[in-house]
Order: C-alpha cells, then structure tokens, then sequence
C-alpha cells in the first residue's frame, strides 16, 4: 500500500494548489480509490500543518526591526550633512547611508576647501567632528561627569599617558561639564567636554608628534574645529558654535591653563 | 536592466536582478543617485512591511540569529540602493533574492569559514512563568525548526520559501535560479527528509 510513484508530482502539486482544475480533479479521483497515495497525501498534509503553525517562522526581532524602520524613515532636510554621515547617525535614513558611501568616496576633493593641508589632516578633522558628533548622539558625553577639575584631572591618571590640563572656564562662559576618553587617529585620547549655553564643546588632547603645525581654525559641515599646541600637547576644539566663539573658548583656555 | 547576470542568484525576469553586494569584491561601480522621495516612500510601502519575511528566511539560510539580522541589514540596504531596479512583482521575491545573494556573499567570505555556524542548532532556554500548554507548544516549536534547520541545502531553503513563505513553485524558481521541475523535485525531497525525522505529533504528546 504505497504510493503511486509516478503521481508524486500530482501529489505536491494538489497540496500546493499548483494543479490546474482538470488535473485536481482527476488526482483528487485518484485519491478516492488508492489507499497508498490517499496515506501519503493525509502525511503530508499533517506535516504541512506542522510546519505552518504559527510560531515556526522566524519573526524580526524588535531592534532589527526599529533599526530598519528608523534607516528607511524619511531623512531629514540635509541641514547638517556631517551629522548624517556619522555611521552611527541611523536615523539619517538609508539615503543617508548609501550617501556616507558617495561622499566617502568624494570626500578628498570636497575638504581642499578652507586651506587644509593634506588629506591626512583632513582625514583627522572629520574623525574629530565625527567623535564629536558622537560624543552629543550616542548619550556618551562624558565618562566622569563633574565640574571640578580636580576630580576630572585625577581621573585621567592611568587611564591616559600623558596630563591633559584640566581647568573650568565658566567664568568665561564655558563651564567644565566632565572628561572622556576617546580614540582619535589610532590612539586614546583625552577630552575635556565644556558647555556654551546649551551647546557643546568638545576638546580633544593628546601629546604632540612634535610636528609643530600651525594653529588653525577650519568649518566642517556646520562644525567648527579649531587647533592648536601647547607645552608638547596638541589641542582640538570641536563644536557647532561659532568658529570665532570657538576661537575665544582657545584664549581662554590659553590663558587660563597651568604653565 | 542591464543584462548583466549575477555569478549566482537567479535573474528575476518579472521584477528585477538583485543589486550588486554591497561590499565584497566585485563592486566598485558608480553610486547610483540617491532615490527620489517618492520611490523612498515605495520602498517604504513596498519593501519595508516584509521584514519578517526577509529575517525568516535569513535565519533559516543561515541558522544563526545575530548574522540573520546583519544579512537582513545589508539585504535591506542592498535593496534600498538598488530599488530602482525593482519593476514591480512580488516585493517579497525580489527581496529573497536579494537576501539569498547576501548569504551566499557571506558564505564565499573568509569571515565565514572563521566562524562557521555548527550545524547542530543550540537548545533555546524554555521562557520563564509559560503555561503548561505554551510550553508543549514551545516544545513542538522546537522540534520543527529543528528539523527544517538540519535539512541539506538546496532542500532547506525551497521548503521554507514554498511552506512559511507561500512563495509559488514559479515564484521560487525565480529567487534561486532553479527550474521549476527541480524546484518541485527538491520540495517533494524536502518533505520525505522532514516526514522521516519528525516523529508523529501523537507520540511527542
């Protein structure tokens, strides 16, 4: 009592509902006086119905599925390109993505603007924009979150090879909201975090190549980032204020730090 | 269309080819422009609702859970990028497509060789505070996905494309570029696998 094998196909096909109405009739027939095959197909529709049970497919998990609906939500109005092309910035839309690809690809020719030196350097001024864009995004804003330097300066010790100059500027209008560890052009760096009115100043600080570049102030995207060097350290401002605020926030750091 | 034909994957004649792998050797090609607003609204509408679908079959291509959604991920991306090839058909289809060439594009990686999935799948921790009956539930669950996931390829993915997808016998010969006679071979074999290693239901009861 088994099945016809030469009716397989007709078989599956019924169960499918690939047969055409003339063919399921006449197998449907065929059913009716073969117990082999009226077994098979009786197994097979029991199978069927394990596996389609609910269940048994896979469902999305939640945050694939914020993740995508986030990526293909609307992208907003391309105010701050920068801040969608940050990898991490999903709510950029998908638009955003395959964008960071094509303007990864066209970035060298874009950043000879404002008198930057080398792709290089280029290179380092959007990873610092990016931190800092990151440092605002990902709620990572500080690791030791406090005003007083003396507990910012402390925290840095062993956990950084060098003493970054720790001082709060809220005096002068940018008080010390905290430290934070970094990695910036393959290495751990240091970052001081000082507030503007409700803006962000990230400043960035690591022992100097000894290079000697020139201070310099540049626009990124919406970002200011402003460099400078002191006693065999090299110092990295980043913020979306005003690059000539910006550029106050470093004589103040330049005067106030310890000499 | 360009006519090119991908080095595995089906071409799908009613809808589209899936867009290139978006990383891997073998890419390299002019970004396309960025969609317009109204065909991202299309994708949204069209391709976007099938996600479990996409994440079903990528799990079960590739029985792991985190490379499931990476696979979705860069399938979904790959699908965004390249939606202006889609034109029209089924939107599941073509992303399956998409999401099969994914797979293989990892498979062929070094990646992949460094950290194969066993084929044995692991034990899923029973939740906590279910009802009896959940749980026998549960269990029934298990053991059907157990046994879907120890079938050979290509048997694997043609059952779950025909049983928890309803893709058609056509439908399925499109997104793996086999005939539709060996799709319906492949399905029947598929079964006889799956009716040999699932014991009756009665005797789990």
């Amino acid at each position: 009592m088994s099945a016809c094998s030469d009716k397989e196909a007709l078989l599956h096909g019924l169960l499918d509902g690939e047969l055409d109405a003339a063919n399921a009739q006449a197998f449907e027939a065929h059913l009716k006086t073969c117990p082999g095959c009226a077994a098979a197909f009786s197994a097979q529709q029991g199978l069927k119905a394990r596996i389609t049970a609910p269940g048994v497919a896979w469902r999305a998990p939640d945050s694939l599925r914020a993740q995508l609906e986030a990526m293909a939500a609307p992208a907003p109005e391309p105010r701050r390109p920068l801040r969608r092309a940050a990898p991490w910035a999903l709510s950029g839309g998908f638009a955003a993505i395959a964008a960071t690809l094509a303007v990864m690809v066209v970035q060298p020719n874009l950043v000879g603007l404002a008198g930057i030196p080398s792709p290089a350097v280029a290179g380092l001024e959007d990873e610092l924009v990016a931190s800092h864009v990151r440092s605002t995004l990902a709620e990572h804003l500080v690791d030791v979150q406090t005003s007083d330097r003396h507990v910012v300066k402390p925290w840095f010790n062993g956990r950084v090879d060098f003493a970054p100059p720790v001082i709060d500027l809220i005096d002068q209008g940018y008080p010390l909201v905290g430290g934070r560890l970094d990695y910036i052009d393959h290495r751990v760096v240091a970052a001081l975090v000082f507030h503007r009115n409700r803006h962000v100043v990230n400043l960035f600080i690591w022992p100097s190549k000894g290079e000697g570049r020139e201070p310099d102030a540049v626009a990124r995207g919406g970002y200011s980032v402003v460099h400078w060097t002191a006693r065999g350290l090299e110092f990295w401002a980043v913020s979306d204020i005003e690059a000539k605020d910006l550029k106050s926030f470093e004589q103040a750091f330049q005067t106030h730090a310890p000499s | 269309m360009t006519g090119r034909i991908l080095p595995f994957g089906p071409r799908l004649t009613p809808t589209a080819e899936p867009p290139a792998p978006s990383r891997g050797p073998g890419r390299g090609e002019p970004e396309p422009p960025p969609l317009s607003p109204d065909d991202q609204a299309r994708f949204r509408r069209l391709v976007l609702p099938h996600m479990d679908s996409a994440y079903n079959f990528a799990r079960y291509l590739c029985r792991d859970a985190s490379l499931a959604e990476d696979l979705v991920q860069d399938a979904f991306l790959r699908a965004f990028r390249g939606f202006r090839g889609f034109r029209g058909g089924d939107p599941r289809a073509w992303l399956f497509a998409i999401v099969r060439s994914s797979h293989l594009t990892w498979v062929r990686s070094p990646g992949a060789r460094l950290q194969a999935v066993p084929d044995d799948v692991e034990e899923r921790p029973a939740e906590e505070d279910t009802p009896e009956d959940a749980l026998l539930r549960q269990g029934e669950i298990d053991i059907v996905r157990t046994a879907i996931e120890a079938l050979p390829e290509p048997f694997r993915e043609t059952l779950v494309l025909r049983e928890l997808e309803e893709l058609s016998y056509r439908e399925i010969a499109e997104v793996t570029g086999a005939p539709i006679g060996t799709v319906m071979s492949r399905l029947a074999r598929a079964r006889q696998m799956l009716l040999a290693a699932l014991p009756a239901e009665e005797a789990q009861r």
